[in-house]
């Protein structure tokens, strides 16, 4: 089994604030969401989702509460709120800044 | 804050947070495992793919229940856990809650004092605004002012709303069938309005009603009202019978009033009449209170009154010549001479909660290295430096509360030892100690030590644990490495408590050789087999001075015949009081510019000189027909004759007052070696002796040189000078070694170093327990490196040098950092010093030895382990 490439630090967060921008979701679909839109690159480790999940409640961004799915079962589903949409924005900014930043150290590095 | 209510409402919601969250896990298992199913994964296979990928659920609900913690729940758990560990070890925890309550509460207690006298001595309205006011003298800086000058002062003044003044007196009470001596005081009519003092019961004086051919009125001090008249409501009204003259009582005073200069006397009463001596501008004995008008300086006043008194001495050269005045904050008045000490003590008590909380810490230090498994254990198993710094930290604050809270225990206990411990009537001078307490004051104080003491055992493990390796800990037998860092710690420490001490030291040893000294001061006279008694003959039976020459003379012949009595004496002033009492003298064939000459002059009878046992140099002493009938002589002391006769033989000459009027004029027939007549740290005066059948007053003392024991004698006396005249008022009955003992400077001297002595030895004892300490853990470390050095052939005596060589450097260090520190602390209280320089080289001699033997002793111990470490043992237990 190939090793898949670890999340960049920090973006966890911001990967699932974005995610919650079109639907609420639960954890399971969160971490289903990112897979899938990643191409299965990107895997969230539920160790990590659900400790992160909690952050983000704390901090306010977002909202949680218990629903039916549509297989009729009972689940916690996250809600971006207004700040948590503010955050993602200042998250993504300071993401796009520091993907820039890199972009520009490898090309002129290639160019050398 | 969203994020602490946040947190708070998770807290209080655990139980459903911890449900939430494992409804929320088994979901998404469940999830996961319906999608290997749906990759065709059989239904044994897919449940553990989805439980290998979830992970420990255990370890995820913990991550998850760390992020939104609440600190207090830790606290809590680290409170549980020190509680825990400190009953696992309680010898070390009652130790160190033991050394740190004896540390808090001897500070507590002298900061009671500190806060009782220095910080709110008077309880009057606006304290700071009132004043001492009195005039300057060549000799005094603080001299008694004369009625005729206060009244002039008080009519020419700008900067006092008011100026008033007091004197001390002493009254005959007639209660029921006898009479009984009581302190007294006179004052000018506004004397309780200017303090701001409200009666308990009637009224204060009026004003005006202090004038001469007044009515007789009389203010009760509360005490007296209490003990005396019953606390009976209806007193007022009612007259009582002072010197045989009806007094009517018109009020009582308040508890408060104690704290007034004078306050513990007993009758108030307005000035009234002029006395013999303020019917005269040269004669001074009232004392002046003032209170200083808004927006004036004492300075201002200062200025105003000096101005004033250049005026007056003008008009009256002869009086007033080189009379200036004094203006001085009252609270300087009242606690100036104590502040000193109490500053003194204050810092001993500071430094010896230093020594406390250094050696706790020391102890604390010794107990986190045996403790290095455990943390290493536990850092191994998940604990993070953070979370185990907060653990010790925590252990430390906790020793510091409970040692605070007994601290205060300890402290008030103190204070109820200390002020018991100070004779009932040092109360006269000093009745603020009385306030001495757990007030709002001291209870900041102790929070403030508290907090710093906490600070320094919280931090010290902290400190050292961060320097702490978790692989060295848990690796077999590396004893060594690790301890170097606490030998360096624990040194330092060791190093500080033993200065520390060093200090303490040289104060109580300077302390107790000043009392020495003061209490060794050359007095003149033989204070032993000396019985005394002052007397008191009413005024109105005993009006003629051929009376009261009769009244001595017949004590003088009764006492005489008491069994044991050698000789009898009879004296205006008894010595070891006070520079007062003094003439203005002039010699006549010297040159004279109407300067005052200002010489103590006590009136005694002829037998007075010889029963003090007071050394003649020249001349003669007094005899029976030196009375009214035959020139005035007198004699003079030696530093009378060597200030105005230098060279010269005084036998012979003359004196008389400033105009030389013929009364006044009398001849020097002796002279005496100095008798100490002020307190025995003042200056030695000039003195004259007069007759006292010339100036026969109705307020002497009687003194009795008996072979007998003087003490038992007392009650023998009194009865036999009742027998004379059972309308005598007797008070201080004591021996003249008790008076000498009792004098304020040695009861100061004497409070002060007892405690900074009492200090000093728990010093001596923190510091040589720490040394102990320090030295014997440092062994036990060392035990396996000193078997492999005997294996190696060492002999025991150079293991016995190994260890005895750490502790005298340690000790030397100590001791030398000490002896510099004191010094400089010494200098700071050289105003306490008598007789001692603040470097007084043996002292410091004395305590250097003391320490390095005590240390040396202490050291001895483990270095004997030591060098009796079975060297096959030593390597075995490895």
């Amino acid at each position: 089994m190939a090793k898949k490439p670890d999340l960049l630090p920090g973006t966890l967060d911001m990967l699932i604030l974005k995610t919650l921008t079109r639907a609420p979701l639960h954890g399971y679909g969160i971490a289903l969401s990112i897979k899938r839109l990643s191409d299965d690159v990107l895997t969230v480790e539920e160790g990590s989702l659900y400790p992160a999940l909690q952050r983000l409640l704390l901090q306010g961004w977002v909202a949680a509460e218990w629903k039916m799915t549509e297989t009729n079962r009972r689940a916690r589903f996250y809600t971006l709120t207004a700040e948590g949409r503010k955050q993602l924005g200042i998250e993504l900014s300071q993401f796009d800044q520091m993907i820039a930043a890199i972009g520009r150290v490898l090309s002129d590095a290639q160019e050398a | 804050m969203r994020r602490f209510l946040n947190k708070l409402s998770r807290l209080l919601g655990r139980k459903r947070f911890q449900s939430e969250l494992d409804e929320e896990m088994a979901f998404h298992r469940a999830q996961a495992e319906k999608e290997f199913l749906a990759e065709g994964k059989t239904a044994e296979e897919a449940r553990y793919a989805a439980m290998r990928q979830f992970g420990n659920a255990m370890r995820l609900r913990e991550e998850s229940q760390r992020v939104v913690e609440f600190r207090l729940e830790t606290v809590a758990q680290d409170v549980r856990f020190a509680l825990r560990q400190m009953r696992k070890n309680p010898g070390f925890a009652v130790t160190a809650v033991l050394i740190l309550a004896l540390g808090m509460g001897v500070s507590v207690a002298i900061f009671g004092f500190v806060d009782a006298a220095l910080v709110r001595p008077l309880p009057f309205a606006r304290p700071d605004r009132l004043v001492a006011v009195d005039e300057r003298g060549a000799m005094y800086p603080r001299s008694n002012l004369s009625r005729a000058d206060y009244e002039d002062w008080k009519r020419l003044n700008h900067s006092f709303e008011s100026l008033e003044v007091y004197s001390g007196t002493g009254f005959l009470l007639r209660m029921g069938a006898g009479t009984e001596p009581v302190t007294g005081a006179r004052v000018s009519d506004g004397f309780f309005t200017t303090l701001g003092i409200k009666p308990v019961l009637g009224r204060l004086f009026l004003p005006g009603e202090d004038q001469p051919h007044g009515a007789k009125i009389v203010m009760l001090s509360y005490g007296t009202w209490q003990t005396r008249f019953g606390a009976r409501r209806d007193v007022i009204g009612q007259s009582v019978t002072l010197n045989g003259e009806s007094y009517t009582i018109v009020g009582v005073l308040p508890q408060e009033a104690a704290y007034s200069p004078r306050g513990s006397r007993e009758m108030w009463v307005p000035l009234l009449d002029k006395t013999d001596c303020e019917s005269r501008r040269s004669c001074h004995n009232l004392d002046g209170i003032a209170r200083l008008r808004d927006g004036v300086t004492v300075q201002a006043a200062l200025g105003d009154m000096t101005a004033i008194a250049a005026r007056l001495e003008q008009l009256y050269p002869g009086s007033n010549k080189g009379q200036g005045a004094s203006v001085l904050p009252l609270a300087e008045v009242v606690v100036g001479t104590v502040r000193p000490i109490l500053l003194t003590l204050l810092a001993g008590a500071g430094l010896l909660l230093l020594i406390a909380c250094l050696n706790v810490a020391s102890l604390l230090l010794v107990r986190s290295e045996s403790r290095r498994r455990e943390v290493a254990v536990r850092g191994a198993l998940g604990a993070t430096p953070a979370r185990l710094t907060r653990q010790f930290a925590t252990e430390g604050l906790l020793l510091a509360a409970a040692g605070t809270g007994a601290g205060l225990a300890v402290g008030a206990e103190i204070m109820v030892v200390l002020k018991k411990l100070e004779p009932s009537h040092k109360n006269e001078q000093m009745p603020f100690l009385e306030g001495a307490g757990l007030h709002g004051h001291s209870v900041w104080f102790a929070a403030g030590i508290a907090l710093l003491a906490a600070l320094l055992l919280a931090a010290t493990p902290a400190l050292r644990l961060s320097f702490l390796q978790i692989q060295t800990g848990l690796a077999e037998g590396s004893r060594g490495s690790a301890g170097q860092l606490w030998r360096r710690m624990g040194a330092n420490l060791v190093v500080v408590e033993l200065a520390v001490a060093v200090v303490l030291l040289t104060g109580a040893g300077l302390l107790g050789k000043s009392l020495y000294k003061l209490l060794h001061v050359d007095l003149g006279f033989d204070s032993s087999h000396l019985a005394t008694v002052s007397v008191m003959a009413p005024e109105n039976v005993y009006t003629k001075d051929a009376q009261k020459v009769a009244l001595y003379r017949e004590i003088n012949r009764r006492l005489a015949t008491l069994p044991g009595v050698e000789s009898v004496g009879i004296t205006s002033d008894l010595p070891v009081q006070c520079n007062c009492d003094t003439d203005w003298i002039r010699i006549v064939g010297k040159p004279f510019h109407g300067e005052h000459n200002e010489v103590n002059e006590r009136d005694v009878s002829p037998g007075y000189l010889t029963a003090l046992g007071a050394k003649l140099v020249r001349g003669r002493w007094f005899n029976e027909s030196d009375d009214a009938s035959h020139p005035q002589v007198i004699v003079i002391n030696e530093s009378l004759a060597k200030k105005y006769f230098s060279g010269e033989d005084p036998i012979g000459r003359k004196v008389g007052n400033g105009d030389l009027e013929a009364k006044s004029m009398r001849e020097i027939v002796g002279v005496v070696k100095d008798i100490r007549e002020a307190g025995l740290d003042n200056d030695q005066w000039p003195a004259e002796y007069e007759s006292i059948y010339y100036q026969p007053g109705n307020e002497f003392s009687v003194a009795v040189h008996t072979t007998q024991d003087e003490k038992a004698s007392l009650p023998l006396i009194v009865n036999t000078l009742k027998a004379i005249d059972p309308n005598l008022g007797f008070h201080d009955v004591r021996t003249m070694q008790e008076q000498v003992d009792s004098t304020q400077a040695a009861i100061l001297h004497r409070f002060s170093t007892w405690l900074v002595g009492g200090f000093a030895a728990m010093a001596l004892v923190l510091g040589v327990v720490g040394l102990y300490g320090v030295i014997a853990y440092s062994v036990s470390q060392r035990t396996r490196e000193i078997g492999v050095r005997m294996a190696l052939g060492a002999q025991r005596s150079s293991v016995y040098s190994l260890v005895m060589k750490q502790a005298g450097w340690l000790t030397a260090l100590g001791v030398g950092v000490g002896l510099v520190c004191s010094v400089g602390t010494s200098m700071l209280m050289r105003k306490l010093l008598f007789g001692v320089e603040a470097w007084d080289v043996p002292t410091l001699a004395a305590v250097a030895v003391v320490l390095g033997m005590a240390a040396l002793m202490a050291s001895f111990v483990p270095a004997r382990r030591a060098a009796s470490v079975n060297p096959t043992e030593a390597l075995r237990a490895e």
